[in-house]
């Protein structure tokens, strides 16, 4: 188990990637903004999950169980956007608009 | 870590376990079997909101921009801090420090509560600003009905994730009591950590998903 000390530089870790998250969606990158966005949270979901979650001190079947989840939410993920993201290249007569309501 | 046995958090052994170590091995993997249900299951919430976002991405920001980012990103420290008191009360519990336990779960329980209070004002403020999807919802702006189907997921996406912040903090007051008792075993506070860290990682997600999506505009 990690000592007290690790918990604290995690913690202020993550405060720092929290404020620049915030202060980073203030700047124009385009579309770069989501992408960055989703890059922090995806750290401080690894710090905790590593940390916090004692992931990084257990064994490798704890790690492959964790990481589970997050596999298959990929697979969903692709998969679906593969469909929809795909639906307005080429263009079928009669097609089901994209996202009607 | 110390052998339970030999602590005064006391931790007994079921049956179908071999040695003590093999059932709290079976006590986390059966916890993330269960956190990994759970990102599937807010997984295809946030899939649908992504899509529609890449949908109507004008009207998505636009509504997003109704969002208070002040107590947003208060709410994300405020959370952040739980955690951290939280992991604190998991390493309090392996070390049989009741009191310190105590301490850190009592802490957890305000701020996973203090993050209530706060979405429960942004909440209160929506509906002050006639923004709850349905009959009475008010938009003056274009795109009324994507503005309002941004709205649906910011109450389904954050309302299911105040419901597992509900159910934590109510762990957390079991694990309070079972402490008090003297009864608490220490991989029940491990795996009720686990999950408290989850929700917490949800909102890492939520946050810049709902509340900074168009905010340089």
């Amino acid at each position: 188990m990690p000592s007290t000390s690790t918990y604290y530089k995690i913690f202020a870790l993550l405060m720092i990637l929290a404020f620049a998250t915030t202060g980073i969606a203030f700047i124009d990158l385009g579309i770069f903004n989501p992408i960055v966005a989703m890059l922090i949270a995806v750290t401080k979901a690894t710090l905790v999950v590593l940390f916090f979650m004692h992931v990084r001190y257990q064994g490798r079947l704890t790690f492959v169980f964790a990481i589970a989840g997050f596999c298959w939410l990929l697979i969903l993920l692709l998969l679906i956007s593969t469909d929809y993201l795909t639906r307005a290249w080429l263009p079928i007569p009669g097609a089901i608009p994209p996202m009607g309501f | 870590m110390p052998e339970a046995a030999a602590s005064p958090i006391h931790s007994p052994m079921k049956h179908q376990f071999e040695t003590l170590a093999q059932q709290h091995h079976a006590d986390t993997l059966g916890m993330w079997v269960f956190l990994g249900t759970e990102v599937l299951f807010f997984g295809g919430l946030i899939t649908a909101y992504v899509l529609y976002r890449t949908a109507y991405s004008a009207a998505f920001a636009h509504a997003s921009l109704t969002l208070d980012i002040v107590s947003g990103t208060i709410m994300t420290v405020v959370l952040l801090g739980s955690s951290l008191t939280m992991a604190m009360a998991v390493h309090a519990a392996h070390l049989g420090n009741r009191r310190a336990l105590a301490v850190f779960l009592i802490l957890t329980i305000v701020l996973g509560l203090g993050f209530l209070g706060i979405k429960g004002h942004e909440y209160y403020q929506k509906w002050e600003d006639h923004h709850i999807p349905g009959p009475s919802f008010v938009w003056d702006g274009p795109d009324a009905r994507a503005a309002q189907l941004f709205l649906y997921f910011y109450f389904a996406l954050t309302g299911l994730h105040a419901l597992h912040m509900i159910i934590g903090a109510g762990i957390m007051g079991v694990l309070l009591l079972q402490n008090a008792l003297g009864r608490v075993r220490t991989y029940t506070v491990e795996v009720s950590g686990l999950y408290w860290h989850f929700v917490d990682i949800v909102w890492i997600f939520l946050f810049p998903l709902l509340y900074l999506v168009d905010r340089h505009k």
